[in-house]
């Protein structure tokens, strides 16, 4: 890890972005209370690689989705997120 | 000479003989075709577990099934601090009772543990610090555990090596004290519980990782290792940082991400520190071993990680605050830094129980707090264990209170372990 490849900025110190959820626990307004409760309190949290979204918080503010190795901590495929819906 | 008691005429003896005739404190067995209960995990809360099924519910039919070597996770790599003053009643209650068994656990265990009761302070850095010290006092006070307000002067003299000026970035108001908190040795926890549980007759199988588990329909009876299958009744998850990942393997998904948390020990030096330092305001917390070596650390990593290896970051951040608060440290050179993954549940509360698969068992959750529980923990999994039912103390910290809204949050964050 140590440097992030922001989509907005190109590559910034790694203490410059924060870690927010998966990508499967975002919880929407629609959700039924089931599927909400499973976004909100359960996690695959798996010893290997997770989509992520993070944030370059203390950058550009912008959003952005990655999947990251929770052991190398190797990042690949960022892309940024908009308002638009997770695919 | 292996199944001795430990004594000073056995070391006397021994002397003689250039202390060569200790043996083995625990066999190494091969894993049995099958089990009433296999313990998934060899930390201090797996082999704990495994002694009191043992000791108190006569259930010696046990196994302690460790991927790589006991104590090697994150009881061989916890700051140590053990007290039960915590906010919540719920928390306060459980970790009052593991307290009440730290303070037997050598004469429990033939093996001395070296418990030590050197009081733990939470430093109050404002007026508001001090309001929520003297609120979470006496809440301590009403369930019958120790606590004791300390003024600024009270706490100085306690600690003289604590950066007292007025003018600095926080400084030190008081604090709140309880005095029957302290260390242990933690190699010692879980070798102890170790060789306490083999003597009577729980297999404590090492270099033994379970790959997944064996089920009759929904049942779980047993689990796959690489050193085998191994039938059982019962099987308890107890891995720690690694309950996603095992809980996983039968498909479950629980309130609990992994993170990385950090501490760090410096060369041995003369008693300078004899108390435990934490802060309400700063995630530090710093003690003097007993062999001389300052103890200390900090916040978690704050992103998911199994890699048992930190941030530098983070390690200042915690190496600043410390020096802050005891300037004398910075003459000190650190010796090792190292990782732990923390099993950081949802609303910071450890799980204890029934998991939704019938024969799986689940204990986790603990993050970065679980060593004070090591024999609570134990002692209450092992009563949910033999008798099918959760023990008072542990009926809160069921699975099922984060979908029926009864979380226990001690920090108040919800479910963003990161902030916590
Ligand atoms: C840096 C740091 C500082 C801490 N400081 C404190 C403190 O001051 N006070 C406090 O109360 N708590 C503290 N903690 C928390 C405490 O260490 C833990 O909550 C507690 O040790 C966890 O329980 P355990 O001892 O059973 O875990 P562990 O010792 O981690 O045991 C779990 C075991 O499961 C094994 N395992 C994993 N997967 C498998 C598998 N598939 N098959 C077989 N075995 C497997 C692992 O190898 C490991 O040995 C700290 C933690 C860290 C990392
Ligand atoms: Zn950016």
């Amino acid at each position: 890890m140590l440097l992030i490849a922001c989509p907005h900025c190109g590559p910034r110190a790694q203490e410059e972005f924060s870690y927010e959820r998966t990508t499967d626990s975002v919880v929407t307004t629609e959700a039924a209370p089931d599927a909400a409760m499973t976004a909100l309190f359960t996690r695959e949290n798996p010893r290997g690689v997770a989509e992520e979204i993070w944030r370059h918080t203390y950058g550009c503010r912008g959003w952005m989705v990655f999947r990251r190795d929770r052991i190398s901590h190797a990042i690949s495929d960022i892309r940024p997120l908009g308002p638009e819906p997770l695919a | 000479m292996s199944g001795g008691r430990y004594s000073a005429l056995a070391l006397l003896r021994g002397a003689l003989g250039g202390q060569q005739h200790w043996g083995r404190a625990w066999r190494s067995p091969e894993p049995a075709p099958s089990y009433d209960v296999v313990i998934i995990g060899g930390g201090g809360h797996g082999l704990a577990t495994a002694y009191y099924l043992a000791k108190v519910h006569g259930i010696r039919r046990v196994a302690v099934v460790e991927r790589s070597w006991i104590g090697g996770g994150n009881t061989g790599r916890n700051t140590t601090i053990v007290r039960s003053n915590y906010r919540q009643p719920q928390l306060q209650r459980m970790l009052d009772h593991s307290l009440k068994l730290w303070e037997s656990l050598s004469d429990e265990l033939n093996y001395n543990v070296m418990f030590s009761p050197r009081g733990a302070l939470f430093l109050g850095h404002s007026d508001a610090d001090m309001t929520r010290l003297a609120e979470r006092g006496d809440a301590l006070v009403a369930q019958g555990i120790d606590a004791e307000l300390m003024d600024r002067a009270a706490v100085a003299k306690l600690i003289p090596l604590l950066d007292m000026s007025p003018d600095v970035h926080w400084p030190v108001q008081g604090g709140l004290m309880q005095w029957r908190g302290g260390t242990a040795r933690h190699d010692a926890v879980a070798w102890g519980f170790a060789r306490a549980a083999d003597r009577l007759g729980v297999d404590i199988i090492e270099n033994c990782e379970v790959t997944g588990y064996v089920r009759d329909g929904e049942r779980v009876t047993g689990v796959t290792t690489t050193r085998g299958t191994i039938a059982a009744s019962k099987v308890a998850i107890c891995v720690a940082g690694n309950s996603g990942h095992v809980a996983g393997l039968a498909g479950l998904r629980l309130p609990i991400e992994s993170h990385t948390l950090q501490a760090y020990v410096t060369e041995a030096v003369k008693p300078m520190i004899d108390t435990v330092i934490m802060s309400q305001s700063l995630h530090c917390y710093i003690s003097q071993s007993d062999k001389g070596g300052i103890v200390a650390g900090g916040d978690p990593d704050f992103f998911p990680s199994y890699a048992q290896r930190g941030q530098p970051l983070r390690l200042e951040d915690a190496i600043a605050q410390a020096l802050a608060l005891v300037p004398a440290l910075s003459r000190l050179r650190m010796v090792r830094c190292w990782a732990g993954v923390t099993d950081m549940s949802f609303d910071g509360s450890p799980i204890i129980g029934d998991t939704p698969m019938d024969g799986l068992y689940l204990n986790g959750g603990w993050c970065y707090g679980g060593f004070k529980a090591t024999p609570g923990s134990g002692w209450l999994y092992a009563h949910h264990l033999a008798t099918g039912k959760p023990h008072d103390l542990a009926a809160p910290f069921d699975l099922a209170r984060f979908a029926e809204g009864r979380t226990i949050d001690e920090a108040g964050v919800g479910p963003m372990p990161q902030h916590r």
